[in-house]
């Protein structure tokens, strides 16, 4: 098998450990904490992680429909390009703070950037 | 080809098929999303049938050893049954043998279940006052130190099965209960790691088997157990949990009063507060929240920013039973 970047980054057991760092700083940042502040923290971090492997490229079987559909009741609630940019900074944040390298970090955040028009509803 | 019975019907599943695709196949609707093992949200239980190892990734090791499973990443290596979680229905019949006053509102009942009847300490049953009213109230007895089921049950006013609990029940009566539901308990592994555990009120019912639990399993990492009301008349068992402490150097029991002064041997404070002071940062402990649900809900969250990983967090918010 040929090193994609999410076994580059470290594959499910990376994405275990960055899931609680990414969770802890979306939850602190007050631009964005009110979207994820769901009172049931468990399911909510299961997603996150499956948002999490996704952005590093991990296998997944999310359609650009579904990234639309799962992000409408958020889009709703006023889900903009600014959320999105915080997203983005959280989650380069998580990587350097994993200590993942600068060009693995760019080709994540090329992946999360791809799906913006999706998730914004656009 | 293996068979998968689901709601009573038997289902085809072919080499190489996921449960999800079987069963999504032969028309049955089951809620998934990601369908890669992540989100979890196509989870179900197996009451019959070994899993593959790899259908149980990323799952509580609590739910795990209740045979949870997700759908999407489960192609069979047997013939299984398979429910959605929807625990908590099965109807158990049981003998009250005691019940007896552990403050002026809580009373510990004690029930022995008429036929054999396993359990953690820490999970719940759901327990009926008739066919068609019950509440859940949590299991603080150990079944291997225990010869009886025992429940912690608060007096709510008005409460409908807590009033009866407290005024009509007697020993000798019979009642119904469910099997034991949840996944708020101890698992054994890991020795090392530190258990911190909060309650409020009869929250401490399932801190108390869990504990118990973990003491009768070897766990040698800190236990510490912050218990918190709004006075000392409101707390219960404070002398079974010092004399705990006595006996277990890695047990440390600390009952916090959030009104008036706290007498000595009492901390002053909101309980979430005068734990999460004490112990600093979290990263690697494990974490146990029970009672008022305000209260879990606070402490999930900032335990979980206190640098426990959101594995690790075990709750059960005590939450009233919609009207
Ligand atoms: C997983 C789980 C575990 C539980 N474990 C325990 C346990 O070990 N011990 C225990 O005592 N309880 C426990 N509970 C709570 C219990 O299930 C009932 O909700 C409680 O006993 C009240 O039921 P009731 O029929 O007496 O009151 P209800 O008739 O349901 O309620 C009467 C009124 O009181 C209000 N009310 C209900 N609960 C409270 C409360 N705590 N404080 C103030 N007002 C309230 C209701 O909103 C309602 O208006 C648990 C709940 C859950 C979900
Ligand atoms: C950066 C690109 C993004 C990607 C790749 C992404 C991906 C995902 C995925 C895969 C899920 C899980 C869906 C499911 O299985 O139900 C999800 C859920 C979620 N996302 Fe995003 N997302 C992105 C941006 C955002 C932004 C900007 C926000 C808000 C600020 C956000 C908030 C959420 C929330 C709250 C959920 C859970 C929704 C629920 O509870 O149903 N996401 N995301």
């Amino acid at each position: 098998m040929s090193d994609t970047l999410y076994d580059k980054i470290g594959g499910d057991a990376a994405v275990n450990v960055a899931v609680d760092i990414f969770y802890r700083k979306v939850l602190a940042d007050d631009r964005i904490s009110r979207f994820f502040d769901g009172v049931d923290m468990d399911r909510q971090a299961a997603k996150q992680k499956a948002f999490l492997t996704m952005a590093f490229g991990g296998p997944n079987k999310y359609t650009g429909e579904d990234m639309r559909r799962g992000h409408a009741h958020l889009v709703a609630k006023g889900l903009n390009d600014s959320h999105f940019d915080a997203v983005m900074e959280n989650i380069a944040a998580t990587l350097t703070e994993l200590n993942v390298p600068g060009d693995l970090i760019a080709q994540a955040a090329a992946i999360a950037e791809s799906t913006r028009k999706d998730v914004l509803g656009k | 080809m293996k068979r998968i019975v689901y709601e009573g019907q038997s289902y085809g599943c072919s080499e190489n098929e996921t449960v999800l695709e079987c069963l999504n196949s032969h028309g049955v609707p089951i809620p998934s999303s990601c369908k890669a093992g992540v989100c979890q949200t196509c989870l179900m239980r197996a009451t019959k049938g070994n899993l593959p190892p790899e259908s149980q990734k990323g799952l509580k090791p609590t739910l795990a050893e209740q045979n949870y499973f997700l759908a999407c990443s489960c192609r069979p290596i047997d013939d299984m049954e398979i429910s959605t979680p929807e625990p908590g229905q099965g109807k158990i019949p049981a003998k009250v043998i005691g019940i007896e006053p552990l403050n002026s509102d809580i009373v510990c009942v004690k029930l022995n279940p008429d036929i054999p009847f396993q359990y953690r300490a820490g999970q719940y049953i759901n327990f009926f006052k008739d066919a068609a009213t019950s509440r859940s109230y949590s299991l603080a007895s150990v079944a291997r130190l225990d010869d009886c089921i025992k429940l912690h049950v608060r007096r709510i006013p008005r409460g409908t099965v807590s009033t009866w609990i407290h005024e009509s029940l007697a020993p000798g009566d019979r009642v119904d209960i469910s099997e034991a539901i949840g996944d708020c308990f101890y698992v054994p592994g890991n020795p090392e790691q530190g258990l911190l555990l909060i309650g409020t009120g009869s929250g401490l019912a399932p801190l108390y088997g869990i504990i118990r639990d973990a003491l009768a399993d070897g766990h040698k990492g800190p236990i510490r157990l912050y218990h918190g009301s709004l006075n000392v008349e409101g707390l219960y068992l404070i002398e079974e949990l010092r004399k705990l402490s006595l006996e277990h150097e890695n047990f440390s029991y600390s009952p916090c009063i959030s009104e008036g002064e706290a007498p000595e041997g009492f901390y002053q404070g909101i309980v979430l507060d005068v734990a999460l002071k004490q112990t600093g940062t979290l990263s690697g402990w494990r974490v146990y929240l029970c009672g008022n649900p305000d209260m879990v809900n606070a402490a999930k969250k900032k335990t979980f920013l206190a640098g426990a990983s959101m594995r690790d967090i075990y709750a059960d918010p005590f939450v009233p039973a919609a009207s």
